[in-house]
């Protein structure tokens, strides 16, 4: 009880900190730069962060920490924009947010999925940063007990959301998954860096494939793609019936289930080594699981973003345990975070010792987050009315503006041109998945959860080991915690569960069967690949051997899988769901076809390699909206100066450059062209 | 070990060219980088002593440097370490705005002949060096058995979150074998971090940190009664003994831990190899490059910024707090220190390649 009484002080000390206008006004100055760049997908709070380093060097501790956070915790509020709106997750945080956001807005009802989105982050943040304040005194402790068999089992429970997502037919989403896991393992390997499906003459895979890359690559290609195909505006009614005050009040008939999802969102977000990757996904299986008409997931069900959002606020206050207590950062941002609280120079530094030495400034750090969460929030609700008019735009006009930021976005993740090409296989896999009906959630939670998986089942194996040769006992209450033999249970509860309800959820609509020739086509390419991982990794020689278990396991299961499948195909009539096919029919009837679609994005990439980015933009944006679009040249003009401007004004203040091509190894340019 | 006494004394001379081509060097030769951005390469995880070691120059770095430019740490974890210096091998841009950080665990796989290494420090600008320094410590349990000696401690199995059998970590594993102790080794740990976090929770029983890690994290536990310390990795004398280790004065070094314990010997084979090994990875651990063909003005630029940062009035004060009291090396400095760092005799080379193939399975050329 002493803890407690000793916190209220802390916390009144942290309220005096922070509630000073100059502070105050650095948090606010936090967020406006936090909203500019969270809401353009894929750039994240990493970036900002980056630029912000260089100043942190002896500024005013509270200061420096007030801007740092109201540019981190706006982040994920932010990018929900981009999930509803266009169907592009912004961050690893709002992917989940995109299989209901994404057809309300198409439905005309963006400013609803937006404000309803924004409040529960809003409160999510709220109910985190309550949760923290308790629990932060007493959380070194319960950290503790997630050792590796724990972790182990947290990363297989997230796994098992994708029963829920699997789609009509569960061994397809089996493959899914394990495919993402197995495009998670290329690379140099985790253990002894043998290289796995890669070799040094390609050093672009020896790096593996980063997470915002594959997350904008299987999501938003496949939308931009597709409707880009049928050109018309995103949303269907031009009219953008149900206001913000709609999705306000949305929230509050869901308002239990946003605090049971706030709940899962710090609680997961608290265990280090996840970083909350999974916890909107784990939502998104409650929200489903606890709706009881589950017919409308996949379509537009306002539940399905109010989990979600509810959960990804709430997880940056728990992803806060681990960074301050342990030094253990749950994200990229966080890590950066560390780093400049490091550079604020006044002998704070993140570890065992913060909590008795700083409680007062760990409590500035979770309340201002919080704070920043308000603030953030009703700017957002302020600008989502307009910024949900976006939907009312022909597609044709606003397609290659966003394929130009994703590329940009793609391309700061490595700052190589293959992060192009990466974006370009990636976002074409996910086409032909999003055509035959194969998950894509749970492809992307199998890539996501495939570096944790395979890292905690090869510690807990070894440790298990040396435990068992103590004795039986000691072996089984280290594998057998409680909390492992719970998380046991209900991982089995919701595959189970997920398995028999999954059926019902189209969590990306409906899609028509016919024909068997060209899904047979894909699942045979898949195969492909699967045979190939299983061979490439299996060949990995015994000194490596803990390199070469996990992806073998993964690929030998997916292999039986997709036989199973081949053999069901080869029995069943070609009206069976298992031969989806988004192309014979239904919405994708399309004015243009995919190639000639596909081609055009191709044209960037090639042009991008001989004459670098910004010179191939403008070429790309000219030709695009001159011929596809079938704009005047006035008009022509105009957006292509504007967008050119405006990516060069982006490169400029984030300090970042552009994919250089072929002419530029020749030729000596001036910045932007360089 | 005639070797050293010769590098001291030339480290001695080459501080003596380095302070002259500081003061002689106008300023106006060193390169403006108003506007520019340097990363910082650092080939590991957010949560070693090499970023804070980076984090930790940084800011000193975007001060001094002439024009102020834009110093961000980038971190690039993999393959405990070979991965972000094989990236840096290909980097040829030579304008400064890529620098790279180096630690023990770089160095190791370098000289051990590891196959997955595809970069060369022969080829690489060294421009700052820092020396540092490691503690090992034991849970509290196996701690109260701790009397100085590793006598009360065989025949128990420890674990140990290991980042590698390559890397820095087999100075720990070494001197853990030399002591006659049992200890498992969990491979493919993220970060000393990790490893830290794995010994909080108890699944690991034994740990290892460098300084500025240990001082930060590790003696936290210790005051709080969770771990006991049990050596020093020591540091080297003007004449290269091992010695006390300034920065933990209290604590014994494993010289002296070995040489009071049954079985262990600080001579013969193991320890010449463990010496070896120490003096490649510690006294000269943590060093800054800059890319192959770099032209001479940006490199002096460099070098001249860090003798900035090391003249600075408290520098000594700030650096002892962060980083432990451990000499700092600039330009030829540097240089001497990089040749320490990459220096082991074959006999040594050849009794670590023989121990990591029969302890640990790995395979390696001689």
């Amino acid at each position: 009880m002493d803890i407690f009484l000793e916190a209220l002080p802390a916390l009144g000390q942290a309220w005096a900190m922070i509630l000073q206008p100059t502070v105050l006004a650095y948090l606010a100055l936090g967020v406006m730069m936090g909203l500019c760049i969270g809401v353009f997908p894929g750039l994240g709070g990493i970036a900002g962060l980056s630029l912000l380093l260089p100043f942190m060097f002896g500024m005013d501790p509270i200061l420096g920490l007030a801007l740092m956070i109201g540019l981190v915790a706006v982040v994920p509020t932010s990018d929900t924009f981009a999930s509803v709106l266009m169907g592009i997750p912004g961050s690893s945080a709002s992917q989940a947010t995109v299989l209901d956001g994404f057809p309300m807005a198409k439905n005309g009802e963006g400013a609803r999925a937006l404000s309803a989105a924004f409040t529960s982050s809003l409160f999510g943040g709220l109910v985190g940063a309550l949760f923290l304040t308790v629990f932060i005194l007493v959380a070194r402790p319960v950290v503790l007990l997630f050792k590796s068999p724990e972790l182990l089992m947290v990363s297989f429970f997230g796994l098992s959301m994708v029963g829920i997502l699997a789609g009509r037919i569960p061994l397809k989403g089996v493959i899914a998954a394990g495919i993402g896991i197995l495009i998670g393992c290329i690379g140099e390997g985790p253990f002894n860096g043998e290289l796995r499906m890669s070799s040094y003459d390609l050093p672009y895979l020896t790096d593996g494939l980063k997470l915002v890359i594959v997350g904008l690559g299987i999501f938003a290609i496949p939308e931009i793609v597709s409707l880009l195909r049928q050109d018309k505006a995103i949303s269907n009614s031009q009219s953008l019936g149900g206001g913000w005050i709609d999705g306000v009040k949305d929230w509050w008939a869901n308002k239990w289930l946003s605090a049971r999802c706030s709940i899962i969102g710090v609680v997961v977000g608290v265990i280090p080594g996840l970083g909350g990757s999974v916890v909107d996904w784990i939502a998104y299986g409650h929200a489903v699981q606890t709706t009881k008409d589950k017919s409308n997931f996949g379509k537009g069900e306002v539940r399905g973003v109010i989990g979600p959002e509810s959960s990804n606020n709430a997880k940056e206050g728990g992803g806060l345990v681990p960074t301050l207590l342990f030094g253990i950062p749950g994200s990229g941002s966080m890590a950066i975070f560390i780093g400049a609280l490091a550079l604020l120079g006044n002998g704070i530094d993140v570890g065992p010792s913060l909590l008795e030495n700083n409680l007062d400034f760990t409590y500035s750090i979770v309340w201002l987050l919080a704070l920043a969460n308000v603030i953030g929030t009703v700017m957002c609700i302020a600008m989502s009315g307009t910024i949900a008019k976006l939907t009312t735009i022909r597609f044709a006009l606003l397609a290659p503006f966003i394929f130009m930021i994703i590329s940009f976005a793609a391309f700061q993740s490595g700052q190589n041109l293959m992060d192009l090409v990466a974006l370009f296989a990636i976002g074409f896999l996910g086409i032909l998945m999003r055509r035959f009906d194969w998950s894509r959630p749970a492809f992307l939670i199998g890539f996501v959860l495939s570096t944790p998986v395979e890292n905690y089942s090869n510690n807990a194996t070894q440790i298990a080991g040396i435990r068992f040769r103590d004795g039986m006992d000691a072996g089984l209450s280290y594998v057998f915690s409680p909390i492992v033999i719970v998380l046991i249970i209900i991982t089995l509860v919701s595959v189970v569960v997920g398995l028999r309800q999954a059926k019902h959820i189209l969590a990306e609509g409906e899609v028509p069967s016919g024909g068997k020739r060209a899904p047979v086509m894909f699942l045979l390419a898949l195969l492909a690949f699967i045979v190939f991982a299983l061979y490439n990794t299996a060949s990995i020689p015994d000194y490596a051997s803990t390199d070469r278990v996990f992806p073998v396991f993964v690929a030998t299961i997916c292999l039986i899988a997709a036989i199973i499948v081949l053999i069901q195909m080869m029995l069943a009539p070609e009206t069976h769901t298992i031969f989806a096919d988004r192309e014979t029919s239904g919405e994708d009837a399309n004015k243009f076809s995919l190639w000639p679609t596909l081609a055009w994005f191709a044209f960037l990439l090639v042009l991008t390699s001989l004459t670098g980015f910004i010179i191939a933009l403008g070429v790309f944006l000219t030709s695009f909206l001159r011929i596809r679009a079938g704009l005047g040249w006035l008009q022509t003009g105009l957006y292509v100066v504007a967008g050119i401007s405006f990516m060069i004004f982006m490169a400029w203040t984030l300090n970042r450059d552009f994919p250089p091509g072929l002419l530029q190894s020749y030729i000596t340019l001036p910045w932007p062209l360089r | 070990m005639k070797l050293l006494p010769s590098i001291s004394r030339k480290v001695a001379i080459a501080l003596g060219v380095a302070v002259t081509t500081v003061m002689a060097t106008p300023a106006s030769a060193d390169v403006d980088m108003t506007g520019k951005t340097v990363e910082w390469i650092i080939p590991f995880s957010e949560t070693g002593g090499s970023a804070k070691w980076a984090n930790f120059f940084a800011p000193l770095l975007h001060n001094a440097l002439p024009g102020k430019p834009t110093v961000v740490v980038k971190f690039m974890p993999g393959a405990g370490s070979t991965k972000g210096a094989n990236w840096f091998q290909k980097q040829t841009n030579g304008d400064g705005t890529v620098m790279f950080g180096s630690s023990g665990s770089t160095q190791f796989p370098y000289l051990l002949g590891d196959p997955r290494v595809r970069y060369e420090y022969k080829d690489w600008i060294p421009v700052m060096a820092t020396g540092t320094g490691g503690v090992a410590y034991l849970n509290a349990e196996d701690g109260a058995k701790f009397d100085g000696t590793a006598n009360m401690l065989k025949g128990k199995t420890y674990i140990y979150g290991n980042q590698g059998a390559t890397r820095l970590d087999l100075i720990p594993a070494l001197a853990w074998e030399m002591l006659g102790m049992d200890v498992e080794h969990v491979l493919g740990i993220k970060g000393r971090g990790d490893g830290r976090k794995m010994f909080e929770s108890g699944e690991a029983t034994i740990d290892y940190q460098t300084s500025s890690s240990y001082l930060k994290g590790s003696a936290a536990l210790v005051e709080a009664g969770k771990a006991v310390p049990m050596m020093s990795w020591g540091s080297l004398s003007a004449d290269g003994d091992v010695v006390r280790d300034p920065t933990f004065p209290d604590m014994p070094t494993f010289k002296e831990v070995c040489e009071a314990t049954e079985g262990c010997e600080p001579s013969g084979d193991s320890w010449d190899a463990w010496k070896a090994f120490f003096v490649a990875g510690f006294p000269s651990q943590k060093l800054a490059f800059l890319p192959a063909g770099t032209p001479q003005d940006i490199v002096d630029t460099y070098v001249n910024a860090f003798a900035k940062i090391k003249a600075m009035p408290d520098f000594a004060e700030i650096s002892e707090g962060r980083l432990g009291k451990y000499p700092m090396y600039v330009g030829d400095e540097a240089e001497a220190a990089l040749a320490t760092a990459i220096t082991v005799p074959d006999s040594a080379k050849a009794f670590v390649v023989d121990w990591l193939k029969s302890d640990f399975g790995v395979e390696l050329d001689k």
